[in-house]
């Protein structure tokens, strides 16, 4: 057998191909479905916090900043552990699943409150002082005033954090949950060929090269024209 | 309560598991001694060529870089380590982890000096080079420079998210400090030894968060 033959032996089995794309497909599903959730109450759970920042009460900011700094010194893979393990032993029992999204959520509000955060101090203070000079409320003022001029700041960050996030999808495997990485380790001992490794890897490149240069280009879209 | 402490605080747990958890942490220091300097060298390198004048070899390192942004560290790890040998290539965790860390971390680390090197305006280096620097010179002793300084704090923010990736290598086996706290949570069935390690994590990596955000919010205001 020639080195081309091999390679392709080794890497891209026909057959294999074939018994392990369902399995495949089946962990991209549920990638797809933990990063949406992970998204969508990451952010939301960000910008909350960033809110309640802004009401500038000291105790709950230092909650809100101990909470941050917390999540952005830990490596991801620690607290996954943390909580899979150690929940359980104190009578809170949730599925690998669950945890996942509980972990990276909490990970994705930290990084997106303190984006949403320096977006809003990024606003001069005039601003906030004229708007509500002219009689807008404090939340008007936050909504059409502060947070449309913030955005352009925030943009480009937020779209790196949540893709190197949701990227973090990958470690579910650690703790057992079908993604995609999982279906292709098992794969890989039962077939004992590197083929659905290389599966799982196209699959992630599937998802993630789209959303890569989506970033890329909302990122130049969004930059403030340097002097 | 107290299930909650014993379970996550137990500091006789902690005590014994510390020395196991403490060579684990040499590790962890060591896989950053590799993994930080060849990111930076890798991504120096990245930048650099994606400058080139070859649109050829400029698309084929966009092409690399996305690649390499897009592929989940954890699945470039277990591709290195789980993959290769059945191409014959059969390498050590250590070696698997700075090899798959050297492609995510260039990639990135390549993002941060090519937005640094934008920064720099053209007239510098014309300048440096109308003095009688060649463009290598010019490169190294004025643009780059320069370029490094505008972009320091990503960098140093990267350099953050690098040694917490670090602690993926628990999962190929090296006995780095998170392998480490596993370990002596499997054996004591307690997650106390984890929260030690994460307590060691936060001791590194939190003054630099803080001194990170401050930063940050310097410049936004």
């Amino acid at each position: 057998m020639d080195n081309g033959t091999l390679f392709i032996d080794t890497f891209f089995k026909r057959e294999l191909i074939v018994r392990y794309l369902p399995d495949i497909l089946s962990g991209m599903a549920v990638t797809i479905e933990i990063a949406a959730l992970v998204v969508a109450a990451g952010i939301s759970l960000g910008l909350a916090l960033a809110l309640i920042r802004s009401l500038r009460s000291r105790p709950v900011n230092a909650l809100i900043v101990v909470f941050v700094d917390i999540a952005r010194a830990l490596p991801p893979l620690v607290l996954i552990l943390i909580a899979y393990f150690g929940l359980p032993n104190v009578g809170i029992l949730l599925p690998s699943y669950a945890v996942l999204c509980l972990v990276l959520s909490l990970l994705l509000a930290a990084f997106a409150e303190e984006i949403f955060w320096a977006g809003i101090l990024s606003v001069r203070k005039g601003q906030w002082e004229a708007a509500r000079s002219t009689g807008l409320t404090y939340a008007q003022t936050l909504f059409h005033v502060i947070l449309p001029q913030a955005v352009r700041l925030m943009v480009p960050p937020l779209t790196n954090r949540t893709i190197a996030i949701t990227k973090n999808t990958a470690l579910g495997t650690v703790i057992g949950v079908p993604e995609i990485l999982n279906q292709a380790t098992t794969a890989e001992s039962f077939s004992f060929n590197a083929t659905p490794l290389m599966m799982g890897a196209v699959a992630y490149l599937v998802l993630f090269v789209p959303v890569v240069i989506a970033g890329r280009y909302i990122e130049t879209r969004f930059a403030w024209r340097r002097a | 309560m107290e299930a909650i402490l014993r379970q996550f605080f137990n500091a006789e747990i902690m005590a014994q598991a510390a020395p196991l958890i403490f060579r684990g942490l040499g590790m962890t220091l060591l896989v950053c001694a590799a993994v930080v300097p060849l990111g930076l060298a890798g991504g120096l390198m990245v930048a650099l060529a994606g400058r080139a004048r070859s649109r050829g070899v400029r698309f084929i390192v966009t092409l690399l870089v996305d690649i390499f942004r897009a592929a989940p560290p954890l699945v470039l790890l277990i591709f290195v380590h789980a993959g290769l040998p059945f191409a014959g290539l059969r390498l050590s965790p250590f070696a698997s982890v700075c090899i798959a860390f050297f492609l995510n971390n260039s990639a990135y680390y390549g993002e941060i000096y090519r937005a640094g090197l934008d920064s720099v305006s053209a007239g510098q280096r014309e300048a440096a080079r109308s003095t009688g620097l060649t463009a290598w010179q010019a490169m190294a002793y004025v643009v780059i420079p320069q370029a490094v300084r505008n972009v320091l704090p990503d960098l140093v923010s990267n350099t953050v998210e690098v040694v917490k990736l670090t602690s993926l290598a628990s999962v190929v086996a090296l006995p780095e400090m998170l392998y480490s706290a596993d370990m002596a949570r499997s054996l004591t069935y307690n997650s106390s030894p984890i929260v030690l390690a994460a307590l060691v994590y936060l001791a590194l990596l939190w003054p630099v968060v803080r001194l990170m955000s401050r930063l940050e919010h310097r410049l936004g205001g």
